[in-house]
């Protein structure tokens, strides 16, 4: 049986918005899409080193809403895939170990 | 300009003069992001002196509005629409860009203009502020929604923003009013030009938002809390569960309100018709005048004004989830579904506001930026229920549908079969669209973004100016199409006069014009004088019930027993059906079609849309009738 990898987890662990739980947060790294795309993301300010909240979602888990820079924004799953995030360490450190 | 007057950078800008012959009001521009409450500054500045237009050429509503200073002279505001940037790229976009450097000949280039933020997103929504500012021209940077700041315990030094900005600032509550003094101050004022410290590159969006982050750190911004409130009703409005069951109970509650509550108000409204109509009859001497006037006019266009109530309150319960934030919620919760039919949430919302009409759906498509989705959308949005099949479906329904409790109070048949009937609409959309969308419309998705708002308590000056709007809108269709088509129909129904006589209906040009369609008409189930209404109603939907009231207005017989009555003459309980089913599919609606037209930028896309939603009506009708009756 393993404890949860929470404890062990490095400083800094890829990943994209999807692999964000509801009350997760995270820093952006890079956006993955056509630079249009990208900039609209942008203006809304997913701006990469951003701290971006998973929030709540549509029934089934998609699209989901972040918090970022103030505002909610939803997302679909296929276009959270592509937002490139590293979770920040502290992140879950406190939520109780899983076993 | 109090917030500018202790602005070092102040003394090298140079006043705008406005020349004292100048002819007309002065033109100022009032911008700012989405759900920035640039509406509700707008109506609060503007209230009754506004009116709806479009930019010629392109598909965005163009808002004007008179507001008169304190000292009594007008000045005119251009409500531009919302946008996040300026940088030309999406139709909105495209307009303010042209609008505030002049290059729509259409539009007076703005003096000045009005720059709308919201003050509980500063740091995101002063970005807006660095394209705006490096026009040039006068500019107000108006930080609304202060009471929620206030309340939320955010803060930000207005005179240190404004030397910041170079440019004045007023921190504003649009909704209670509170500082739109400020803003009256501005216009009447001098307007100088605004001295910004430093500008970032514009098109470098990262550049932009540290800029916005610096100017309000150096304003000591303190962002407020996180909206309690909002967190609070989200849980319960985006429960995985009670979400999706919520959403569906709210919409069967308005269609159940709108059955109980209006009907009073209806018989007043039908009260004060035929009393007029009385009283006009009293005054008219017998003959071809009076039963023009009575015949044609008031039983025409008056069968038609009774259904205002219910249309008010229809767009009553629009607005209050639009206005409460409700409704992007409610777009979240659909997303999955219209996914599925290769369609996305943004087609959600000009879908749910064709239940309303499908011409302003239609042309708010155009915040869908993928092509061929937005065809898609604009193909299907005729089927939704929109307000002129409200009045068909509710008079047949009543004629038809014993109104009786089917979920003890909560839902009567009368209501089940308005919902079945809106429910068939929106399947054989979904239907259509995924047609279309797996064959000639197939297309890549794009990114869906949906800002969710806070919630807020809907005012109700927007409200009101909501309803009046709709009001006017169907009164002049009241008063323009439906009347002339009531008249031409008078005259139909009259001709070949002879003798001093009006011809038998069945025998009149109307008349014959019925039973030479009836042979096709037949197999759904409809005699000639159901013929002459669906002729009528290709001009738009509620025009049918204009034609029976006057068809059996002219019918002494008819005419006592009331339009619901009169119509067991012409409909069997199949009929019946055939007719609400063929409404549901058919695109009776001349302004629909044009404005079809005009966003897809030729007949193409209008032509195939009439033919095969005429196909499918005429193909539903045909298995109604032959089921049921």
């Amino acid at each position: 049986m393993q404890l949860s990898v929470n404890c062990d987890l490095p400083e800094a662990l890829p990943g994209s918005l999807v692999d964000l739980r509801q009350g997760d947060a995270a820093i952006l790294d890079g956006i993955d899409l056509p630079t249009e795309d990208a900039r609209r993301l942008m203006e809304l300010g997913f701006l990469p080193g951003t701290q971006i909240t998973a929030g709540r979602s549509a029934p089934g888990g998609d699209p989901q809403v972040f918090q970022v820079d103030g505002s909610e924004i939803a997302l679909r799953r296929e276009t959270a895939r592509r937002l490139k995030v590293r979770r920040k360490k502290t992140a879950r450190l406190d939520a109780k170990p899983r076993v | 300009m109090g917030g500018c007057s202790d602005c070092s950078s102040c003394n090298t800008a140079t006043v705008v003069e406005f020349s004292g012959s100048q002819a007309g009001p002065k033109a100022v521009a009032v911008i700012g992001p989405p759900n920035s409450g640039k509406t509700t500054l707008f109506n609060r500045l503007t209230g009754l002196h506004q009116k709806v237009a479009n930019f010629p050429g392109v598909t965005v509503e163009q808002h004007t509005g008179m507001a008169t200073l304190p000292d009594g002279r007008a000045i005119q505001l251009i409500d531009l629409p919302g946008v996040y940037s300026l940088s030309p790229r999406s139709e909105d976009e495209q307009v303010a860009h042209d609008v505030l450097t002049g290059r729509r000949t259409d539009t007076p280039k703005p003096e000045a203009v009005l720059l709308v933020l919201d003050s509980t997103n500063m740091g995101r929504h002063l970005m807006l502020a660095a394209p705006i500012l490096a026009l040039g021209l006068p500019t107000l940077v108006i930080l609304n929604m202060a009471d929620d700041l206030r309340k939320r315990g955010g803060r930000v030094d207005l005179e240190k923003l404004s030397a910041e900005l170079g440019a004045p600032v007023a921190l504003v509550s649009a909704r209670r009013g509170q500082g739109v003094e400020r803003v009256f101050e501005f216009l009447a004022g001098a307007m100088p030009k605004p001295a910004p410290k430093e500008l970032p590159i514009l098109q470098d969006v990262p550049k932009c938002r540290q800029w916005a982050g610096h100017v309000g750190t150096q304003a000591s911004y303190r962002a407020p809390a996180p909206p309690k409130w909002t967190r609070r009703l989200d849980a319960v409005f985006l429960h995985p569960l009670g979400g999706p069951l919520l959403f569906l109970a709210v919409v069967i509650a308005i269609f159940q309100t709108i059955f109980t509550v209006a009907a009073p108000s209806q018989t007043a409204v039908d009260w004060l018709i035929e009393h007029s109509g009385r009283w006009v009859a009293s005054v008219l001497p017998a003959g071809l005048v009076k039963s023009l006037v009575i015949d044609g006019v008031w039983k025409g266009v008056g069968s038609v004004i009774v259904f205002l109530p219910q249309i008010l309150l229809l767009f009553l319960f629009i607005g209050i989830l639009e206005d409460s934030g409700y409704l992007a919620r409610a777009a979240l919760i659909a997303d999955r579904t219209m996914a599925k039919v290769g369609l996305q949430g943004k087609s959600f919302i000009p879908l749910l506001s064709a239940y309303a009409c499908a011409v302003p759906a239609i042309m708010s498509t155009r915040t869908i930026e993928n092509k061929r989705d937005r065809i898609a959308t604009i193909l299907i949005a005729p089927f939704m229920t929109c307000s002129a099949r409200f009045p068909v479906y509710l008079l047949v329904i009543a004629a038809f549908i014993p109104n009786r409790p089917l979920v003890g109070r909560f839902l009567s048949t009368g209501a089940a079969a308005m919902l079945g009937l809106y429910v068939l609409g929106f399947v054989v959309a979904v239907i259509t669209a995924r047609v279309l969308k797996s064959s000639i419309l197939k297309s890549g998705r794009t990114p869906f973004l949906l800002e969710m708002p806070s919630y807020r308590w809907p005012t109700l000056t927007s409200l009101g100016l909501r309803l009046l709007e709709r009001a006017k809108v169907f009164l002049v269709r009241a008063g323009t199409i439906i009347l002339l088509v009531s008249v031409l129909l008078w005259g139909a129904l009259n001709l070949p006069y002879a003798n001093g006589h009006p011809p038998e209906i069945a025998n009149s040009l109307a008349g014959t014009l019925g039973r030479t369609i009836e042979p096709a008409i037949r197999p759904l189930g409809f005699n000639w004088k159901v013929g002459i209404g669906l002729l009528t109603a290709v001009f738009s939907r509620e025009t049918i019930i204009a034609t029976l009231g006057t068809i059996y207005g002219m019918d002494p017989e008819a005419n006592k027993e009331g339009l619901q009555a009169a119509l067991h003459h012409d409909l069997s309980l199949g009929g019946a059906f055939a007719l609400l089913v063929f409404f549901a599919f058919a695109m009776q609606c001349i302004s629909t079609i044009a404005v079809v037209r005009r966003e897809t930028g030729g007949w193409k896309w209008p032509v195939l849309q009439f033919s095969y939603m005429t196909a499918l009506a005429y193909a539903g009708a045909f298995a109604a009738y032959h089921l049921i009756g």
